[in-house]
């Protein structure tokens, strides 16, 4: 995959994705504003929520044996995969152990993460997407570019065309004069997912949370699909990251009121489903926790980097991220994109690749991301972390251009008399520039800068030697 | 060849290193004493932002209410979970099922559906199921389109944390829970909010207050 | 209200900063006439050259750390340190300590702890310090602020800086629109991403202009320098001048 710079480059051209991606970044980021002004003691909590999951973290070896143990005592069957592949053959085994060919799914990050539904495909198993903007992008052939709302990048009337094109294909097709209103949109998805609720065998899910204590996974939403997912088919399938324990129930409340509010700027979001193992008469009867680790105990092992993991994937970042807003979710070349995924993703896969190596500078470092964060990441900390990870990982190699430049600006600024050097150069360019205060277009490497914006032309006098003028040489 | 539960759990302690601290005591936020009236107050406001129909009675005009709902809902048939009181049902000429194995094609042509509560949240306008006998399983509350929610006065609480308080209970006795905030909605499309999605559309939730 | 009936402070020295010594030497030369004017007896030590947020934001840990080491050691004595430069001062006060604990020199940790403190960004020095708002200033013109993100998020200056430019006489301060949305300029951001720093230096000129001003403040000649470019290539007629500039500028001496 390409860099980001030159990923972000088609997000940039695209000026549809441009116009659907600003109305909707800012439409929620004001709508969090407002219901996160509404509670006195949101700082509190935010220290509390960031306090719990580095409790987890630190222990995080027994609180998953706990929750192993909880699970299994309430009727639950418990996996463990240590990476995408090891994941996706225990639920394709699991699913074709009930000789299916289809299930539903909820919506869920790690299953995105592992690409579980192309590993069931291969097998001829259909996934079914059921949160309606899942379906939009499996509909559509196309890739989320959001954690919280997968196809942002898409407004009302391309939805419709998705929904007119593709539905009669794999199901109950869109009704005839559906119009690009939400409303109709969204009840042509109710329609079309209906009779695939009703006779699912199977479903697979993530969690938002697991508590170690009692064993209860947890699963936020907001449309029913999940709620339908969970409670109706005989088997469900839950495949959880292993860093989303929480130690106790009384743990969750704090969660409970951080992820709602910064997610979808809601008090709470419609539904919530809690359940513990299996419960007789009610719901499946068979219910597996597959506890996925594919990288997450790499960044584990970083002391700095570790706080990603405490990420309950709200999505706030995004929503406020200047650089996400303009180039989109495709250009991070990843399931998680905008800050959390340019600090997230070359810690579960390494900084071996040029996008990954690459995902830490798509950044201006502007902050905005932590003032959101349900559980204060230092987002802009970490990508400045990661970019040093990156660097380091150069060095003793053939030096790049830039490590030699840098190298060279930070030996002529270690000593103030070469410093001064350097700028009786800048001083001497600006005679000769004459009259000029702004230069044109420059040639490369310049020209990144001079491509758009005038560069502005050196003074014919630095501060320093304005200062000598006037104040004498000593620093007095 | 080591499983993965094995190698996993290794590499979390190798990657915690060996100078480990002992788990701190977690701050918890203090518990609060709160006014009734002022909470059931809030809820009414909160529940009704989410585009839920709220309404408060007494206990002896509870029949008449529930009637009403489900007549504005213009709800011909509404299955009851089996613990549900039957006298709540007296005022309605549908007809009532009674919740017995019905299949998830049973709930679907079934009109509507009501069910008791365990908890309500004041600051959030959240009701808790916990799926206790007056609450039936999850399906039935889920697959109709109708859901009239019957909660008491009383088990209003005014935030997340004394619900969760309230519910540990059910937790220990490993119930689901189910929490709702007005009825199923999506912010999927230009994140504009849709009411009305998979779950229920219409939810009428009713606070009885006891008789004085 | 002088200095010395605010906090008692002996020595302040001036951090320029490599930037604004090279090529924008307006806005060090304002801070020293603005602080002269309110009776700072202000120094310059000769031996200061750059803070070194360059290399560290660029990952260039071990290239930086030199730099905080001359740093440390040029403006240890002085009691208070001020600079034109809200991201030149938020990288020392908040990525000099981590740089320390890199270089394995608990010395360096020390001395950065007990620096870091005394090194102030302009607006902070002139309200907390010196506790004043007023500075005596005067500039006659439609005026805009670009509140810069390591001043707002970084060191969290609040809003001293539009604190100071009401107090400032014939001057037309008008809000910028979505004003805390990044520039784009973020250091090396604005070469490496170079087309979406420029998009987001798009919609921040867009607002500038919607503002009608004849001149954009901001606290920060990096931003200034990104955002003036795209106002510069555009001819739009707005001029770009550090805080310090405004509230150096005097009937006598204008800006």
């Amino acid at each position: 995959m390409p860099k980001f710079p030159s990923m972000a480059r088609d997000g940039l051209a695209n000026t549809q994705q441009r116009r659907n991606l600003q109305h909707a970044t800012h439409t929620i980021r004001s709508k969090r504003a407002t219901v996160v002004d509404e509670v006195p003691d949101w700082e509190e909590l935010r220290v509390r929520g960031a306090a719990v999951k580095d409790q987890v973290l630190a222990h995080l070896d027994d609180y998953l044996v706990q929750l192993e143990a909880s699970l299994t005592a309430s009727g639950a069957t418990v996996h463990w995969a240590r990476d995408a592949d090891e994941a996706n053959r225990i639920v394709r085994d699991l699913v074709q152990a009930k000789e299916v060919d289809e299930l539903v799914k909820v919506k869920s990050m790690a299953t995105q993460e592992i690409e579980l539904n192309e590993a069931l495909e291969e097998v001829g198993i259909s996934a079914w997407e059921t949160d309606l903007a899942e379906l939009i992008v499996q509909l559509g052939h196309d890739r989320p570019s959001h954690i919280l709302v997968p196809a942002i990048h898409r407004n009302r009337s391309e939805i419709r065309d998705i929904f007119r094109e593709e539905m009669g294909a794999v199901g109950t097709p869109a009704p005839d004069g559906l119009t690009d209103e939400p409303t109709d949109l969204a009840e042509a998805a109710r329609r079309h997912l209906r009779e695939k609720f009703l006779r699912a065998k199977v479903a697979v899910s993530g969690a938002n949370f697991a508590v170690a204590d009692t064993g209860t996974l947890v699963v936020l939403e907001s449309e029913g699909n999940g709620r339908m997912c969970l409670t109706l088919p005989e088997t469900l399938i839950s495949v959880v990251g292993i860093e989303k324990v929480v130690p106790t129930w009384e743990d969750l409340d704090v969660f409970m009121q951080l992820l709602p509010r910064s997610s979808t700027g809601e008090r709470m979001n419609p539904y919530t489903s809690m359940w513990t193992g299996t419960t007789e008469g009610d719901g499946p009867q068979e219910v597996h926790v597959v506890l996925l680790d594919n990288g997450r105990t790499s960044v584990l092992a970083d002391e700095v980097g570790r706080q990603a993991l405490r990420c309950i994937r709200c999505s706030a970042c995004l929503n406020v991220c200047p650089v996400y807003e303009r180039a989109g979710g495709h250009a991070y070349g990843s399931v998680y994109p905008g800050p959390i995924g340019a600090i997230l993703t070359p810690q579960l896969r390494g900084t071996s690749s040029p996008l990954d190596q690459s995902l830490p500078y798509a950044s201006s470092l502007c902050g905005a991301c932590f003032d959101v964060c349900p559980v204060r990441i230092q987002i802009p900390e970490l990508l400045v972390h990661l970019r040093t990870q990156v660097v380091d990982e150069h060095r003793g190699g053939r030096p790049s251009a830039e490590g030699v430049a840098m190298r060279t600006a930070s030996w002529m600024f270690a000593d103030h008399r070469r410093y001064e050097k350097a700028q009786r150069a800048s001083t001497m360019s600006s005679k000769l520039l004459g009259e000029r205060t702004t230069l044109g277009r420059l040639p490369w490497p310049a020209s990144s800068w001079s491509g758009a914006r005038d560069a502005p032309a050196p003074p014919r006098e630095t501060f320093r030697q304005w200062w000598v003028r006037t104040h004498g040489s000593e620093s007095r | 060849m080591t499983s993965a539960r094995e190698e996993i759990l290794a590499r979390v302690t190798s990657a915690l290193g060996t100078d480990r601290q002992p788990p701190a005591d977690l701050p918890q936020r203090a518990r609060v004493t709160w006014d009734a009236g002022r909470t059931v107050d809030q809820f009414v406001e909160t529940t009704a932002d989410y585009r839920a129909i709220v309404e408060r009675t007494v206990v002896n005009s509870l029949p008449q209410h529930i009637a009403a709902a489900l007549a504005g809902a213009s709800a011909a048939s509404v299955i009851r979970p089996a613990g549900l009181d039957p006298s709540w049902l007296t005022g309605f000429p549908g007809t009532v099922l009674t919740d017995d194995h019905h299949t998830a094609y049973d709930l679907d042509s079934i009109d509507a559906v009501i069910t008791a509560a365990a908890v309500g949240i004041a600051a959030t306008g959240t009701v808790v199921l916990d799926h206790g006998p007056d609450q039936g399983r999850r399906a039935i509350s889920l697959v109709p389109d109708v859901h009239v929610c019957v909660i008491r006065a009383d088990q209003v609480v005014p935030d997340v944390p004394e619900a969760t308080a309230a519910l540990r209970e059910a937790i220990n006795e490993r119930r689901p829970l189910t929490w709702i905030s007005g009825p199923s909605a999506t912010s999927d499309i230009e994140l504009d909010r849709v009411e009305g999605v998979h779950g229920p559309r219409t939810l009428h939730v009713i606070i009885v207050d006891q008789d004085g | 209200m002088t200095a010395s009936s605010a906090v008692a402070v002996q020595r302040v020295a001036l951090f320029a900063t490599c930037f604004n010594d090279t090529m924008f030497p307006e806005a060090p030369k304002a801070t020293v006439r603005l602080l002269e004017r309110l009776g700072i007896s202000v120094e310059f030590p000769l031996e200061q050259t750059c803070c070194g947020q360059m290399f560290t934001n660029t990952g260039y840990a071990d290239e930086a750390i030199p730099l905080v080491r001359s740093f440390v050691k040029t403006f240890g004595p002085y009691d208070a340190i001020v600079a034109p430069s809200g991201s030149c001062v938020g990288s020392v006060r908040e990525q000099y300590a981590s740089l320390a604990t890199r270089a394995g020199d608990a010395g360096l940790s020390r001395d950065v702890d007990q620096l870091a403190p005394r090194v102030y960004e302009l607006s902070e020095f002139l309200v907390n310090v010196l506790g004043r708002t007023d500075v005596g200033a005067y500039f006659p013109h439609r005026t805009t602020y670009h509140p810069t993100c390591h001043s707002l998020r970084m060191l969290r200056v609040g809003d001293r800086p539009q604190q100071l430019l009401s107090a400032v006489r014939g001057i037309t301060l008008v809000d910028l629109p979505q004003a805390a949305e990044c520039c784009g300029f973020g250091g090396t951001f604005a070469m490496k991403n170079a087309d979406v720093s420029v998009a987001m230096g798009s919609d921040k000129v867009r607002h500038v202009r919607e503002t009608q001003a004849e001149v954009l403040v901001a606290g920060d000649n990096s931003c200034l320098a990104h955002i003036g470019g795209l106002l510069g290539r555009q001819r739009a007629g707005v001029r770009t001048l550090h805080l310090a500039e405004v509230l150096a500028s005097t009937e006598e001496d204008p800006a």
